[in-house]
């Protein structure tokens, strides 16, 4: 780890805010290939990021951008491969560096993109709130149980609690499930929550209600949520700030109306032009760039927009750019924008 | 069913290029039958393009199916006729779909690009399929193949790839080539772009749109995607529950949706541009379509039911030129 001179780094955060979780330099490489392959998929390289209590951080980018594996390292469901994350100020990875403690895995839920995979199809939705509710000791007796399972069911929106409480998930909608799903998380008292792609497979109409959930849950109970789309626009709706990924690399932070009325990185404007615009209509050709992500497989030096970006220089294509602050809250990482004089890149 | 008076109109223009009044199609199944579509007209003309738009088990994909006829059991055609090119293809004989398929009317699937032929390059799957279906040599065929790649925007170089070698977005690329490789006068295209990121959804649509205007096909786009489908298409259908509750132009349909759950489809997407406002969506859940709602299929989700909605089937009329819609609050003349 070179943490060491690179910690001062401001890295997007809102320090007026208490910063629950501090992601710091976070490299994740899988080794591929045989036994003697130097080979290695860089799905994560320096990554850093702040989530403040209460508030709704996105990552945005497309698949292979390496929004899931980022979740992933936070959940402690694999090992970064190098830096930190600190939690509430501890080094949660150096402090338990095999496993994580029944109290960060309470603490640090996650919501999954499918409700269709997530629950026990054997057992009703009782089972699958009361599990975590004994064995993270949140309610004791019967009574109390079941006093929690109505508050979890009626938090989330579905009423009756007791009809709900005993139906099976096939007997639900997908965004019924979804919302379920989030009851589960809630119901060991979470501080943060990781939603990966939590409405993408649910039908439109009723992917607004369960965003809207998920602000009213970062509101009233302070939870932060790190929220994981594909869909800049609704990272526009209910983010606070939003994180721009591209082949495991964090290109662009800002507030979220600011990054989408006035993004830097040529490939978050790629991003904004490519959403469907129905007021606009359908032009031809009026992509800036081509293309899609590059091999993760030993990248080569340099910024990995480079061979796609219509703006790419000599220079992106030896180093990788380092982080220029433009704005209270925006960064970028771009050679098109002054380079810090301490970065070596 | 009064929905087929959309097709009178459609009738009069006389030239329709495939025309569909009244399909009925259902699911048999152990809890009874399920009603996917229910009553379904709309034509396309040559050269236009129809937007089908829908959730998921709104009945959209099963129309497809039961245009080509590739419907597997226990789904069953109940009723209705489609006609293409003023023949009647729910009579068609076996010999006669091979050809009315891929010549005449060609698909793609969303998830096409995982059914390419992992083990034949990408150009013989073009060859082949010309091949099946015209009497001329492999050498002709392959040079119409390396024109297909070039018009999809693959390079040509690239005509003896496997399909693990192309990206997602080269492989639903070279689907559309297949498609495109008898020329049919009409191409199904069933959420074609819905398995790709963004930038890859733009270049396919620019594409589509793009080898549209030049080779002149006719298209019936099935997305759930609403905003993606009022950039591609000349006119719109809205369906939910196994129907079709609003038609117009796309346009139209965008700047004045006059049925409430078109509206609610409408504020279920968060903007990019201006204010930052609260969206509501539509409360509830899809129904159920072996015991739909009585009377209009919306009313347990509807905000604005009154009166007749729960009972009385709301008819299917053109409420201004063009602009169809099945909602008592446009046409109810009793008390309310």
């Amino acid at each position: 780890m070179q943490t060491g001179e690179q910690a001062k780094t401001p890295l997007g955060q809102l320090d007026t805010d208490e910063i629950v979780m501090d992601v710091r330099h976070l490299t994740k490489r899988f080794p591929v290939g045989g036994l003697f392959s130097q080979s290695k998929v860089h799905a994560l390289d320096d990554v850093s990021f702040t989530l403040p209590r209460g508030k709704i951080v996105t990552l945005v980018g497309e698949s292979g951008s390496g929004k899931s594996t980022t979740a992933r390292v936070l959940a402690r469901l694999i090992q970064p491969t190098s830096g930190q994350i600190l939690y509430n100020g501890r080094d949660i990875v150096r402090e338990e560096p095999r496993k994580a403690s029944l109290q960060y895995r309470s603490e640090v839920q996650m919501v999954f993109q499918d409700p269709f995979g997530s629950l026990n199809p054997a057992h009703p939705i009782r089972y699958s709130l009361e599990r975590p509710l004994k064995i993270h000791k949140k309610a004791r007796s019967r009574g109390e149980i079941s006093d929690r399972i109505d508050e979890l069911l009626t938090t989330v929106g579905l009423e009756p609690p007791g009809e709900v409480a005993a139906k099976f998930p096939y007997q639900l909608s997908g965004g019924q499930r979804q919302r379920v799903a989030f009851a589960r998380a809630l119901a060991v008292d979470p501080k943060v929550m990781l939603a990966d792609e939590p409405v993408s497979m649910l039908d439109v109409s009723i992917r607004i209600g369960v965003l809207n959930l998920m602000e009213r849950l970062s509101k009233e109970r302070g939870i932060s949520f790190l929220y994981i789309t594909h869909d800049i626009a609704s990272a526009r709706y209910i983010g606070d700030q939003t994180n721009v990924m591209y082949a495991g690399r964090m290109v662009e932070s800002a507030e979220s109306v600011e990054l989408i009325d006035e993004p830097a990185h040529p490939y978050t404007k790629l991003l904004l032009s490519a959403v469907p615009n129905p007021k606009a209509g359908l032009k031809v050709n009026e992509l800036t760039a081509r293309g899609e992500i590059p091999s993760l497989l030993d990248p080569p030096p340099g910024c990995p927009f480079a061979p796609r970006c219509p703006f790419a220089m000599p220079v992106c294509r030896e180093t990788m750019p380092g982080i220029s602050v433009i704005g209270p809250q925006h960064w970028v990482r771009c050679h098109l924008f002054p380079q810090p004089a301490e970065s070596g890149g | 069913m009064v929905t087929a008076g959309a097709s009178t109109s459609r009738d009069a223009t006389g030239e329709a290029l495939l025309q569909v009044d009244d399909l009925h199609v259902e699911y048999a199944g152990p809890h009874g039958a399920v009603r996917a579509v229910d009553g379904v007209s709309f034509a396309i003309r040559p050269g236009e393009v129809v937007g089908l738009a829908g959730e998921s088990g709104s009945g959209k994909s099963t129309i497809a199916q039961a245009i080509l006829r590739i419907l597997q059991p226990p789904a069953i055609i109940t009723g209705g006729r489609v006609h293409f090119n003023g023949r009647d293809v729910l009579e068609m004989s076996d010999r006669e779909l091979e050809d009315f398929r891929w010549e005449e009317v060609s698909m793609v699937f969303q998830s096409a690009m995982n059914s390419l032929n992992p083990v034949t390059t990408i150009g013989d799957q073009i060859v082949d399929a010309i091949l099946a279906h015209e009497r001329i040599s492999r050498k002709t065929a392959t040079g119409r193949a390396r024109e297909l790649l070039n018009i999809v925007g693959i390079e040509e170089g690239r005509i003896n790839d496997y399909p693990h070698q192309l990206s997602g977005g080269m492989r639903q690329r070279a689907v559309i080539a297949i498609a495109l490789a008898l020329n049919p006068p009409l191409m199904i295209m069933d959420e074609p772009t819905t398995a790709l990121d963004v930038v890859v959804q733009k270049e396919i649509m620019s594409q589509i749109a793009e080898l549209k205007e030049r080779l002149g096909f006719s298209i019936l786009f099935i997305t759930h995607d609403i905003s993606l489908l009022v950039e591609i298409s000349d006119t719109i259908a809205i369906m939910y529950a196994g129907q079709i509750v609003e038609m117009a132009a796309a346009r139209t349909l965008f700047e004045r949706p006059l049925h409430p759950y078109t509206q609610g489809l409408m504020s279920s997407f968060p903007a990019l541009t201006g204010e930052r406002k609260r969206l509501t969506g539509i409360p509830g859940s899809p129904p159920n379509l072996i015991h739909p709602p009585s009377g209009c299929r919306f009313h347990p989700r509807c905000p604005h039911r009154f009166k007749p909605c729960d009972s009385v089937v709301p008819p299917f009329t053109e409420v201004e030129p063009d602009h169809w819609v099945a909602c008592h609050l446009h046409t109810w003349q009793g008390e309310r």
